[in-house]
């Protein structure tokens, strides 16, 4: 018999379940700095370094190209342009073919890669880029949608109509009728870790490259058909991302494609490290949206008929405009019922970065688009927006079909809202603040309570599926692999209490293993908040495999029926005799019983006809609300959040810890969208916000001075989701929202409340100012 | 007299003792820490010192006495860091693999996710736990306005930076007990010598003392003179400027001088911002906000307010204040010196008057008589660690008769240079300190200032909140009713 001094076998509940707060898994590692990034792993030897050469106009073709100086710069052991991919020259993640790797002929945006050097050390490739001489001819650019026709201009990508009912009509007839634009700025990720891309040529056609991406299977696929070979040649690995939020489902494509092509040419490993400016410059960021809405509404705020018209930067490619423009249409009623709408997307061609994924991927821009529409009705009507908000809910039994014809059939909004209200005593601190507003020149105040209901799966139907691995080694430890990747979120170690839960082993038996192609192939990406849906299933499906057989084993050897056969906390009860987890594997391993299995898991339910507009596009919904209070500066438009309270519901929690950490981190990151983060291009079509000293992410004394933050706990999926839980990456990024409905709710105030503050995004303290200003002329102030 | 001449940098790295003769002037800590020492718990995020994700505790004997300050290994030179102890987080896990308290608590409290920011931020809490074991929302949030963290919202950082005394005492930790043996070893490589490495357009100098870097100026004239490095490492990280030859001087104990005579404070010139912050903040209230807007906490620890001045840049948070109060800067040349009022070193756009082999020995900063209103405030995006978009500084003295019988204003973000506005001072001056007469004023400042409009703010917003700051002005002196300032105080 072996020995199991680490393994308690009376416990009544194994450490590290499902539903346990369990920390992190690189926890220890992070704090310490012994958690490896990509930068940080040890470095093959010969490594090489590349560097990016970037457009210096915004749109033009090439006119010469002059790189002898570049060749000849100390170290430089290449100069890669377009010419010298074996394979396509496209990285086009939409199968359009309109994404070079490297520009051929002609720039479509300033800071478009050009060429890449390879040399000795990193700095020597920076230096070098410096020296080359490019001539463009240059042609007029777009680099925002503002200044153009925005029904007219060039797409991307086909562009997405929902309708419901006759909107155009309905609101002709309605008793209220208001029409409006609203600017929503973009995003940039700010991932803390930047792009990283390591290849090391392997034999044969081989390459493995490890690559910071939230998609390993994609970085597979650009990376062989750049370098023209099989996807078996190319094994994509990725342990952790220092943050991705999206920005790296795609943007890791060219980093990755690059070092796999100059490895391979030049028999050394390569890696790419942008600097951050050069980061913030050749990588996409989320989409700003023009977005021209009318409303029909009558005297109470009943929302009667709607009608939006969603106008995204794109970009110069597709990238994944399409299906971003395409949820930005799936959110525009947030939590509200439309009883006849009409909204149209356009994805817009312009020449600026490609403009990518980004928490939320659209969601927040339409949500954003609805609620401002919420609030002209509000102030029309000299309402309070919260009472607004919950006469238009969608209802339960009617009143509840989306834009998208999907019907509503898990809505708990309205106790959500109701809940938060009553805790973070709305109505009377909207007194207090009246009060306030009514003894205070300078400084004013407002509150916000604004919902969430976000819709969760891919759009893309086959994206929802997943693939997981686990063996069980003859000690009884676990080695568990799946196709989704860790970026801080917490995945790995919700999939590991998974798997510790299907076993009933400790969590410290299950090891959890960097995500790599080569374990689990044709995986989506880690993304649309499905990570753990999708993951957790397919590695409980593995591990239930294992379970059964091992069960199977059970019952045959030891003579009885196989109900009586349970995994108990680290032991398993066969009939009469408990046996420790360990032994019974060992026993099944001497009996040649298989103990590694792959799992595989697809969303039920989901169908979708883009041409139709109609189906059944999300598996489930996430819902949530918060209510921010602000005081604004009418003097400068400096601002500070008082107070926000959080509402959300997590389905039935795998994890409340981690939960938690995504709902306050989701919160304050959408807060950064809507307030301080400003992307500035030039007259040169050059942006100018590409650093944290230009490009302003949220400070620890930015957050909510007093920050409630509450989990729904008596929430559960009414799907058969991974043990009832729900998505939780994005979802809470909209509670940002709150901020901007309270600055614009603080700014209203100098005006009685009458006028909508038209407050645009992100509401810097510039556009709080001048919303203020614009509003004290129009009230005659 | 020449002083002694050495050709390599000593200073401790965690536990070790080192000497380098092998440096170039450009060469960063993060580069050596990373690059060098395969220290790779230290983190590049930005190379240039805004988001704390390679912050390092450097200690250093500031008149005898050691010590730590968290700086950015991103933007600090190797060659900087002569006498010097520099700690990584490598160095904080105590015997068998034990978490250091910090460690600990922000693994307890969920602190970390993507972890890539962590490291950063356990040093920055580290820095903070020693000088103040048990710190409130205020301190914490200022000890953490250098470290982004994109992931946790900060929330659970917070949690457990008050948390952390409950893991260990301060008092206790090797950095505390070790303080004696740490402090003889650096006042020991302190041994006054000159220290010369490379040569040609790869050199440094790191002066023996105050006399001996006016004569390494006038011998190299051209030398780039480097005191924080928190604009100059930019120049190396982000522009690939060569700096060559460069003279650092943030080391020189004479010029960290701080001391107030007949109501005139004089910093010299390497005084970071950290050090003018307790007489400034005490002498001269208004400085008390603005400075802890400057920056995050390792900016400040490694800029000065020398450099601040010397470097010219028409947004520098310093100039304006010290113009609006009438200080005085002292030029030093061999052992030549001059001194000039503040406002005339500022020439033009990238312009001063400064001569070659000339440095910026100190600024005098008189204190406001005791009638004076004085106030500075700055305007930016991001309340914190965020560059000025307009600043706007006031010195005004109200006569017995209720008239304005003094003003002074200088505003930064406004001109090419830091500019006073002589046009809105004469519209106050000698007219009753009322609304009507503040409102006047207002239409004044188109007369003194055309602002540009940039990623920062457009031109209309920084003139009308430069308006509006000289109204905020009249509001705090005349006791307007409510709050005029939105505030980050917590209620009691």
């Amino acid at each position: 018999m072996t020995k199991h001094e680490a393994i308690d076998l009376k416990a009544a509940r194994i450490a590290g379940g499902v539903a346990a707060n369990q920390r992190h898994d690189s926890a220890h590692k992070h704090v310490t700095g012994e958690a490896v990034y990509i930068d940080d792993m040890p470095e093959p030897a010969g490594l090489l370094h590349g560097c990016l050469g970037l457009s210096t106009v915004a749109h033009g073709t090439i006119r010469t190209m002059d790189l002898e100086a570049v060749r000849a710069a100390p170290g430089v052991l290449a100069v890669l342009t377009a010419a010298d991919l074996p394979g396509e020259n496209d990285i086009s993640p939409s199968g359009r073919h309109d994404e070079p790797v490297l520009a051929e002929g002609k720039v479509q945006f300033f800071g478009q890669p050009v060429f890449a050097v390879i040399a000795e050390t990193r700095e020597q490739a920076r230096r070098a880029c410096g020296l080359a001489k490019i001539d463009y001819d240059e042609a007029p650019f777009i680099t925002d949608v503002w200044d153009i026709d925005r029904r007219k201009g060039k797409l991307v990508t086909p562009p997405l109509t929902l309708k419901r009912g006759d909107a155009a009509g309905a609101i002709a007839k309605a008793p209220h009728r208001i029409k409006g634009t609203m600017r929503i700025g973009g995003q940039d990720h700010f991932y803390l870790e930047g792009q990283i891309a390591l290849a090391v040529p392997g034999e044969d056609m081989d390459v493995t490259v490890y690559s910071s991406t939230q998609h390993p299977s994609e970085i597979q696929h650009m990376v062989s058909h750049v370098l023209g070979v099989p996807s078996h040649a190319v094994t994509v690995e990725v342990r952790r991302m220092g943050g991705g939020f999206g920005g790296k489902e795609t943007q890791g494509n060219q980093f990755a494609a690059l070092a796999a092509v100059a490895a391979k040419k030049l028999g050394r490993a390569v890696k790419i490290r942008p600097d951050r400016d050069d980061d913030m410059t050749a990588t996409g960021k989320r989409h700003d949206f023009v977005v021209d809405y009318e409303v029909g509404f009558d005297d109470e705020g009943m929302i009667l008929g709607v009608d939006y018209f969603y106008a995204a930067r794109c970009g110069f490619s597709s990238d994944l405009s399409g299906p971003v423009t395409d949820r930005a249409l799936f959110h525009c009623d947030n939590a509200y019922y439309y009883p006849a709408v009409h909204a149209q997307s356009a994805p817009l061609y312009t020449n600026t970065v490609s403009n990518t994924a980004f928490r939320g991927f659209g969601g927040p821009q339409g949500m954003v688009g609805c609620e401002r529409v919420i609030e002209e009705v509000a102030f029309a009507l000299g309402k309070d927006p919260l009472e607004i908000r919950k006469r238009n809910f969608y209802g339960t039994s009617e009143r509840n079909v989306t834009p998208y014809h999907q019907t509503v059939e898990d809505n708990i909004v309205h106790r959500i809202v109701a809940e938060l209200e009553e805790s973070c005593d709305y109505a009377g601190r909207r007194r207090a603040i009246d009060a306030f507003n009514a003894g205070s020149e300078i400084v004013k105040r407002g509150i916000a309570l604004t919902p969430v209901k976000f819709g969760i799966s891919f759009t893309a139907t086959h994206f929802n599926q997943a693939g997981a691995l686990v063996h069980v080694y003859t000690d009884g430890s676990v080695h568990l692999n799946h196709g989704g990747t860790e970026m801080g979120q917490g995945l790995y170690v919700k999939v590991a209490q998974v798997v510790a839960e299907e076993f009933q082993i400790d969590l410290d038996r299950v090891k959890i293993t960097a995500t790599t192609t080569g374990k689990v192939p044709n995986t989506s990406a880690t993304a649309a908040s499905s990570g753990s849906d999708l993951n957790g299933m397919a590695a409980q499906n593995a591990a239930r495999a294992i379970k059964q057989r091992l069960i199977d084993f059970a019952a045959s050897e030891h003579q009885i029926p196989a109900d009586q056969v349970e995994f108990l906390p680290n032991r398993v009860r066969v009939g009469n005799q408990e046996i420790a987890f360990p032994d019974l594997v060992k026993q099944a391993y001497m009996a040649r019983v298989q103990l590694s299995a792959a799992g595989f898991y697809k969303t039920p339910k989901i169908h979708w006809d883009r041409d139709k507009g109609s189906g059944h596009p999300f598996y489930y919904f996430a819902y949530g609300a918060a209510c921010s209070e602000v005081s604004i500066d009418t003097l400068t438009g400096e601002y500070m959040v008082e107070r926000t309270d959080i509402l959300h519901e997590t389905g039935r929690s795998l994890n409340k810890a981690i939960d938690i950490g995504q709902i306050e981190g989701g919160f304050i990151q959408g807060m950064g969208w809507l307030t301080t983060e400003e992307l500035v291009w030039d007259d040169k079509g050059r942006l100018r916000t590409h650093a944290p000293s230009t490009y302003k992410i949220p400070l620890a004394s930015d957050r909510p001075k007093v920050f409630n933050v509450a989990l729904a706990d008596w929430a559960e999926n009414a799907e058969s989701t991974v043990h009832r839980s729900k998505a939780v990456g994005e979802p809470p990024f909209m509670l940002g929202m709150s901020v901007l409905s309270a600055l614009s709710d603080a700014v209203a105030s100098v005006a009685g409340h009458t006028v909508c503050p038209r407050l645009d995004a992100p509401a810097t303290p510039e556009r709080v100012l001048m919303a203020v200003e614009r509003l004290k002329k129009d009230a005659g102030r | 007299m020449q002083p002694t001449l050495r050709n390599e940098i000593r200073f401790l790295l965690n536990g070790e003792e080192i000497a380098l003769a092998d440096v170039r002037p450009d060469e960063t800590l993060l580069d050596y820490l990373r690059l060098r020492r395969s220290l790779r718990g230290t983190k590049e995020g930005c190379a240039e010192g805004d988001c704390g994700a390679c912050t390092v505790l450097v200690g250093r004997l500031a008149g005898g006495e050691l010590v730590y300050e968290g700086v950015n290994a991103c933007i600090r030179f190797l060659a900087s860091l002569d006498a010097c102890h520099v700690v990584t987080v490598e160095h904080l896990k105590g015997e068998g693999g034990k978490l250091h308290p910090v460690q600990q608590a922000m693994v307890d409290f969920h602190g970390s996710q993507c972890g890539f920011c962590t490291p950063g931020f356990v040093m920055s809490l580290y820095a903070l736990w020693m000088r103040e074991p048990q710190p409130g929302d205020a301190a914490i949030e200022k000890a953490l306005q250098g470290n982004l963290c994109r992931c946790t919202g900060y929330e659970p950082i917070v949690k457990a930076a008050k948390a952390i005394s409950g893991y260990g005492a301060a008092a206790a930790d090797p950095l505390a007990t070790e303080r004696a043996r740490v402090t003889a070893s650096l006042a020991a490589m302190k041994d006054g010598a000159r220290v010369e490495i490379g040569s040609g357009r790869d050199r440094f100098v790191v002066p023996a003392s105050a006399d001996d870097l006016a004569a390494v100026l006038e011998a190299e004239p051209d030398s780039t003179i480097v005191a924080g490095s928190t604009d100059v490492g930019l120049w190396v990280t982000k522009h690939m400027r060569d700096i060559s030859p460069v003279v650092f001087v943030g080391h020189l104990d004479e010029l960290h001088g701080v001391e107030e005579k007949d109501g005139v404070i004089t910093l010299s010139a390497c005084v970071t911002y950290t050090e003018a912050f307790g007489i400034l903040s005490n002498r001269i209230p208004a400085f008390r906000s603005l400075i802890d807007r400057i920056g995050g906490e390792q900016v400040r620890n490694m800029g000065t307010v020398g450099g601040n001045i010397a470097n010219g840049s028409p947004i520098g948070d310093m100039p304006p204040p010290l113009i609006a109060l009438g200080a005085t800067l002292t030029l030093r040349k061999g052992d030549a010196r001059r001194t000039i009022a503040l406002e005339d070193f500022f020439i033009d756009y990238g312009k001063q008057d400064r001569a070659p082999g000339e440095f910026v020995e100190a600024v005098h900063v008189p204190v406001p008589q005791k009638d004076a209103y004085y106030a500075a405030w700055k305007v930016t995006k991001r309340r914190d660690e965020d560059i000025t978009a307009a600043l706007g500084a006031f010195n005004v003295v109200v006569g017995a008769d209720g008239k304005v019988s003094f003003a002074r204003i200088a505003y930064g973000g406004m001109a090419a240079t830091p500019k006073r506005a002589v046009t809105v001072e004469a519209a106050l001056l000698g007219q009753p300190w009322t609304l009507p007469t503040v409102e006047a004023a207002m239409a004044a400042y188109a007369s003194d200032y055309a602002p540009i409009s940039d990623m920062r703010a457009s031109a209309e917003y920084r003139m009308l909140a430069a308006k509006n700051l000289l109204k905020r002005f009249y509001l705090e002196t005349s006791g307007a009713a409510g709050r005029i300032t939105v505030s980050r105080e917590w209620a009691a």
